[in-house]
């Protein structure tokens, strides 16, 4: 609208830039609150209403009014705060990481705390497949900057891989789950493959039509996936060879442990596995960026015809981080096929890979904890959001945009040096 | 270093590389030393950044063809690898003219990035660096000795954990140079070093050369416009206009090159007054 100049601007101006929010407030007002349909015997007629429009265009005025000088004062505030009271980088890497923790220790600790509450542990458990998935893309998209659209297809592979193996072949879960996690990795060297010579947008076009291609092939293939109808009756994981089920002998998990069963064990027992593969998830990855690989992802994504001067066959690198990056997210789909029991093409839309995509971004590209609070956000709002009934995904939209202003580069953006010369702390 | 008979390091012969109807090199041929600076000069658009391109297997030349004396590996056509078989194998490593970096990584990062093929033969393909093997770790250990001598020796220890985009930009170019220097080049190729620089920085970039040619054999081509910076240590110059080698020869024989000074200075002019321009210049 109105560029403010850095000078507080005079009450004219102010008046000019609240004026013109105002007219647009009329012009999209008119019709929207001016006219109105009223039903007089069978026939519809135009009606006036406005005294409610002029109210209307006040709010907006005098609002707009308001907002400008309080986001001046907010703005000159800023300007004004000196650097020192700004965290300095080890403080916030400190602060980063005891948030990790205490994100951590809420998890391992949930299930205790909530152990009759379903919905909860549930919900929990969804969040964690969504962190799991953003640690995945994280490889690709923050580390490698390779803008990835079709991520979901690695996930359907892996779930479908499980799916079939378990109900055609009688495998179990950990058989399963390496054979399902190299295969979505092959899946990654086939996207990766035809798409090396292609960057940004491109890229982008090219994964969102693979992430399809798998999703129309999973829908029409119906001998192997069972068409749009899915894969039901997929064996749920067990403790160690003990299954989930009421029964009072060793046999069974709460005949093993003496317990009464309940099925809360299982959900309990699921939310511990995919807690335990996302740390593993997230060892494996921070373990990597502090490798070569790791710092030839990042290279690649701030200059890669620097890194071919280096010497970098870029080639590998790219096809290493498509190929990690499948892996992780075909072992989430794994496990999305074990705890659902009944996978379909639903599942695996373009919507999938969209918000696995937006917790990378809004969690900061790059960033591991910035994933956590992410998915968070991104899982958590829509279910809290459940009591405003058909205003949830304007709560959603609305949540999402105030993070951009706030964050623009992500809610945690700062980067983490690999290694330093230095001993953090130590006198510049 | 190079061969027992005084083979130069590299011979480029009737290098041609077209673009569709334009002919950005026309019939070059130029032979680089070992030990001595080359220095590649010419108007705007000669085609000075092509042949560079050309050399590092950025561009394929159209035809013609470039050889570099490897003394290990014997000789190697570089015209037909790929850029980062020319750094790794040939060792042939390059800046940029428009710096480079990898703007958020840290000074030192940059230098370990530029040695990526050893680091990543240590970890055995990540395997021995996830284990956190002792082989790995002597590896890294050696890398960091590596980058904290080059930065010692081109003056930005004290930068090393900063954030390399937020530098100034002739630190950055010293940045740059250094992390080439990591790559561990045989041939050093500087496209345009002292751009952006200051005279006192111009300075300190012909020491930075000359200690680099006279402390460890290397040899550099380099393309600069700053005549303080060509004239003052190039051994060799050869000078381009319209893709084709117009002079070739010592510093003094190119300031005083009829067909030079009608290049830079065109068809009527006198010619003392662009040798004392020149003289001027490398004075300054």
């Amino acid at each position: 609208m109105v560029v403010l100049a850095h000078q507080a601007p005079s009450a004219r101006e102010r008046c000019k830039d609240a004026g013109a929010v105002a007219l647009i407030a009329l012009l999209l007002g008119i019709p929207t609150l001016g006219l109105t349909t009223i039903d007089q015997g069978g026939t519809l007629h135009v009606a006036t209403r406005w005294p409610t429009l002029a109210v209307f265009v006040a709010l907006c005025f005098f609002g707009r009014l308001l907002a400008r000088v309080a986001i001046d004062a907010l703005q000159a505030r800023a300007r004004h705060r000196p650097a020192a009271t700004l965290l300095r980088p080890g403080a916030r890497h400190r602060l980063s990481l005891c948030l990790g923790w205490g994100c951590f220790g809420v998890a391992l600790a949930l299930p205790f705390v909530f152990s009759d509450n379903r919905y909860i542990v549930d919900t929990a458990t969804t969040v964690l497949i969504y962190v799991m998935l953003g640690w995945g893309l994280n490889v690709v998209v923050g580390l490698a900057g390779l803008l990835d659209l079709g991520y979901v297809a690695f996930y359907a592979v892996g779930a479908y891989a499980y799916a079939v193996l378990a109900t055609q072949f009688g495998w179990g879960f950990w058989q399963a789950l390496p054979v399902a996690g190299g295969l979505a990795a092959g899946f990654g060297l086939l996207l990766g493959w035809p798409t090396l010579r292609l960057r940004g947008d491109y890229l982008a076009i090219v994964t969102l039509g693979f992430g399809e291609i798998v999703r129309i092939i999973l829908v029409n293939w119906t001998a192997l996936s069972g068409g749009p109808n899915g894969i039901a009756s997929i064996p749920r994981p067990s403790f160690f060879g003990l299954p989930f089920k009421p029964g009072d002998d060793g046999a069974t998990f709460a005949g093993f442990f003496g317990l009464d069963f309940s099925p809360l064990h299982r959900l309990i027992f699921l939310y511990y596995l995919i807690l335990a593969l996302a740390m593993l998830t997230n060892l494996f990855v921070s373990r990597l960026r502090r490798l070569p690989i790791g710092r030839a992802w990042e290279a690649m994504r701030e200059d890669e015809i620097a890194c071919k001067a280096m010497g970098m066959n870029v080639t590998n690198v790219k096809l290493s981080a498509f190929a990690i990056g499948a892996m992780l997210g075909g072992i989430a789909g794994v496990f999305f096929a074990a705890r659902q029991g009944f996978i379909s093409p639903e599942s695996f839309t373009f919507n999938e890979s969209a918000i696995i995509l937006a917790i990378v971004v809004l969690g900061g590209m790059g960033s591991q904890l910035g994933v956590v609070l992410a998915s968070l956000v991104l899982v958590l709002l829509p279910e809290l959001g459940r009591d405003f009934a058909e205003y949830r995904m304007l709560l959603f939209g609305t949540a999402m945009i105030l993070i951009m202003i706030w964050r623009p580069g992500g809610i945690l953006s700062q980067r983490q040096p690999t290694l330093r010369h230095r001993a953090e702390g130590a006198a510049p | 270093m190079s061969a027992a008979n005084n083979a130069p390091l590299l011979r480029v012969e009737n290098l041609c590389m077209r673009f569709g109807g334009l002919t950005a090199i026309d019939d070059l041929s130029l032979d680089v030393q070992a030990g001595k600076i080359t220095a590649v000069i010419g108007p705007n658009g000669a085609g000075k950044t092509t042949f560079f391109n050309c050399l590092t297997g950025f561009y394929r030349p159209t035809s013609g063809r470039v050889r570099l004396n490897h003394p290990l590996r014997g000789e190697l056509h570089l015209e037909t690898l790929d850029s980062h078989r020319v750094a790794s194998r040939a060792q042939v490593v390059r800046t940029f003219q428009n710096v480079r970096l990898f703007p958020k990584m840290t000074v030192l990062e940059n230098l370990i990035v530029a040695q990526h093929n050893r680091l990543q033969r240590a970890s055995f393909f990540s395997l021995a660096g996830l284990l956190g093997l002792p082989g790995y770790r002597r590896a890294e250990a050696a890398a960091i000795e590596i980058a904290v001598d080059r930065l010692t020796r081109l003056g930005l220890i004290d930068r090393a954990d900063a954030v390399a985009g937020d530098l100034p930009y002739g630190m950055q170019r010293r940045i740059e140079i250094a992390r080439a220097l990591c790559v561990d080049p045989l041939l050093l190729c500087l496209d345009e070093p002292a751009a952006g620089l200051n005279p006192r920085e111009s300075a300190e970039l012909n020491e930075l050369l000359q200690s680099l040619v006279q402390g460890e054999g290397l040899a550099i081509l380099l393309i600069e416009h700053d005549m303080s910076v060509v004239m003052n240590v190039s051994d060799h110059i050869c000078v381009l206009n319209y893709g084709c080698k117009i002079a070739e020869g010592s510093p003094q024989q190119i300031q005083n090159d009829p067909q030079v000074i009608k290049a830079y200075l065109g068809e009527d002019d006198d010619e003392d007054d662009f040798d004392e321009a020149l003289v001027a210049e490398s004075a300054s």
